[in-house]
């Protein structure tokens, strides 16, 4: 297990580099620079700024120096507002964990209730009310669903509060989250526990006078699980990260939104700090999710 | 006489689909004695197994048991609650299944699913019935039980995980074993140790075992009674003897030339021709007309009764029938002589 996660943590570093270097010089490749601005400044302050900032020498060398200053830790400073760009990974990335850990946390519980919910009735109502919605929130994009909860249960009803600064309210921004995850999970579980309670070993555990919860809970949920487990891993990581959307529907500072506006600003260092981070969340997760695996189902070997 | 373990009295067991009812077993009655050994044998879908279900009541949706009664030391098991059933499976009536590759749960341990049924139907604590679980491994021959406790079904072979399975049905010592087409999945050499093992257990343990099979030559040397089942009834019953050497029913002996003979050069198997009856639209006489050969008018418009042949046999088919009237007449030809 441990030469495993070492291979696969090599394996990642290759990945995270590899997507570095297409960010890169894919971000290089796009016209114009963080300093060129409808009113061009003066040719002489722009040239002093990019000389500072390395940005007059070749792309190819640009990209050491950055790998260079990165392998120090050095993620160096926002050229927008100058700002240590460590610095704002770490507080935006806190907003959009705290969102989106509420959200996956809320999706996984929901989603797999619901899910069993939906095949132990299969077919009868609880079913049918539960694929329609599901199907609704997998179908409606996120940003329209997010308006109309913040129409309806804030404008309208006032419920719950706008969020903001001073008085953040997490519910309404969590649930827009949440529900297209939580109707992914309900589907996928559904369809695997069906697939699951009609095998021959759920017929041998009510043989053997196993009460039914404990044949759904022990026997069949355990197996189901094994098909979910691939999705979650990344959602976890894509969630955490932030909905830009999300987060602009309900004007929280969050990694989505800072992500969005690097790319506008052309801010290469944010840009490629996010994107690194992104990535190796994403590979981190799916390790973990990897070793997830082992715990659920027996049969895994890693070698 | 005292009255049977399991007497079971005009079954019927129906699965609702959409294209009509499917009439899995219809009207079927047996008893079995106390440590009595009773073999069921039919072709696929002749309702064997959905008979064993019906005992154990664990058909799934849609299947239902749609009449009759099972009665059980004489109580009828059909108007059990969940609660009482649930105490009845595993402890009363055990069932080994057909494909031991898929019958145990891959997640969790032998141990822990040995020692499931041991913990729910007796007062044994974990430790007494992870030493239960270890002596009904020992019983039924699994080799290095401690170490097997410990794993998962996926190391063990095909044979083993079905000692295992024995093993688990035997555990809280019931009265009756169902083993539906406990060797179908096994390969030869297997099939014949796990027939050998249940026949030592069943002389050990004393229960009564119902055999599930749609092969003639498994059961012959292990019943006392055997029933023929087709198309969701009793064709044929009695003595392994009579039902082997002396069958009364066309089905009975379509079956039996159907068995691969090493005493016989025959360059092929004589099938049966045609193929089951469609049980959604059953026809008004005898199922298997059709694909009878001795076909006769009567046998397309009237169900046949079940007839004693002697004491240990019984058969629902109008030969019968047929030869007592040509008897007759014969007998009366003799007398006009």
């Amino acid at each position: 297990m441990l030469k495993y996660t070492v291979k696969r943590v090599l394996l990642a570093v290759v990945t995270v580099f590899i997507i570095a270097a297409v960010t890169f010089f894919a971000m290089n490749a796009i016209p114009g620079g963080p300093f060129s601005k409808e009113k061009a400044p003066d040719p002489a302050v722009q040239a002093a700024l990019e000389a500072r900032f390395n940005l007059d020498k070749p792309v190819g060398q640009q990209f050491i120096i950055y790998l260079g200053n990165l392998a120090r830790g050095d993620f160096g400073i926002s050229l927008k507002t100058g700002r240590e760009i460590s610095q704002i990974i770490g507080e935006k990335f806190a907003v959009s964990a705290k969102l989106g850990g509420m959200a996956a946390g809320f999706a996984i519980v929901f989603g797999l209730i619901l899910g069993s919910v939906a095949a132990l009735c299969r077919n009868k109502w609880p079913d049918r009310l539960i694929i329609f919605l599901t199907t609704l929130f997998v179908s409606v994009p996120s940003f329209i669903l997010a308006t109309i909860l913040l129409l309806v249960f804030a404008l309208t009803l006032k419920w719950v509060g706008v969020f903001n600064a001073n008085s953040p309210s997490y519910v309404l921004p969590v649930i827009s989250l949440m529900l297209y995850p939580m109707s992914y999970i309900t589907r996928l579980t559904k369809s695997s526990m069906l697939d699951v309670l009609g095998q021959d070993y759920i017929r041998t555990a009510r043989a053997k006078g196993v009460r039914d919860s404990f044949v759904i809970f022990k026997h069949a949920l355990r197996n189901a699980l094994i098909p979910v487990i691939t999705y979650v891993g990344p959602m976890i990581a894509g969630i955490l990260t932030g909905s830009m959307v999300v987060e602009t529907v309900f004007t929280i500072g969050g990694l989505g939104t800072e992500f969005v506006r690097s790319i506008n600003n052309q801010d290469y260092p944010l840009i490629m700090a996010t994107t690194i981070f992104l990535a190796v969340l994403m590979v981190v997760a799916t390790l973990i999710s990897d070793l997830v695996y082992k715990l659920v189902d027996p049969k895994i070997t890693f070698d | 006489m005292s009255t049977p373990l399991l007497q079971v009295k005009n079954l019927c067991t129906s699965f609702n689909v959409d294209s009509g009812e499917v009439r899995a077993v219809n009207g079927i009655s047996f008893n079995l004695d106390k440590g009595k050994v009773l073999g069921i044998v039919g072709e696929s879908g002749s309702g064997k197994s959905v008979t064993a279900y019906s005992i154990m009541r664990i058909l799934v949706e849609p299947g239902k048991i749609t009449g009759g009664q099972i009665l059980f030391n004489g109580e009828d098991i059909v108007q059990y609650s969940n609660k009482q059933m649930r105490e009845f499976r595993g402890k009363r009536v055990s069932i080994i299944f057909q494909d031991p590759m898929t019958s145990l749960n891959p997640v969790y341990t032998i141990g822990n699913q040995l020692r499931e049924a041991i913990l729910l139907h007796t007062d044994r604590n974990r430790e007494q019935a992870n030493a239960r679980a270890l002596e009904m491994l020992q019983l039924v021959g699994v080799n290095e039980p401690e170490k097997r406790l410990k794993q998962y079904p996926y190391e063990l072979s095909g044979g083993m995980r079905q000692r295992v399975m024995i093993a688990m049905a035997l555990a809280c010592e019931p009265d009756i074993l169902i083993a539906d087409e406990p060797t179908t999945a096994l390969d030869v050499t297997i099939q014949a140790q796990i027939l050998e093992l249940m026949q030592e257990l069943q002389k050990k343990m004393g229960m009564a075992i119902i055999m599930i099979t749609h092969d003639l030559g498994v059961i012959a040397d292990m019943c006392d009674e055997i029933i023929v089942m087709y198309a969701g009834r009793i064709c044929e019953r009695g003595t392994a003897d009579e039902i082997f050497y002396n069958p009364r029913h066309e089905y009975t002996k379509g079956l039996l030339r159907s068995i691969p003979r090493l005493d016989t050069n025959h360059a092929r198997l004589i099938p049966i021709a045609g193929s089951p009856v469609d049980l959604t639209n059953m026809p008004k006489g005898c199922a298997f007309a059709s694909r009878c050969d001795e076909c006769m008018k009567i046998c397309l418009t009237e169900l046949p009764e079940e007839l004693d042949i002697n004491d240990f046999h019984k058969a629902s088919c109008w030969m019968n029938v047929k030869q007592v009237y040509d008897e007759a007449a014969r007998e009366k030809e003799a007398e006009n002589k």
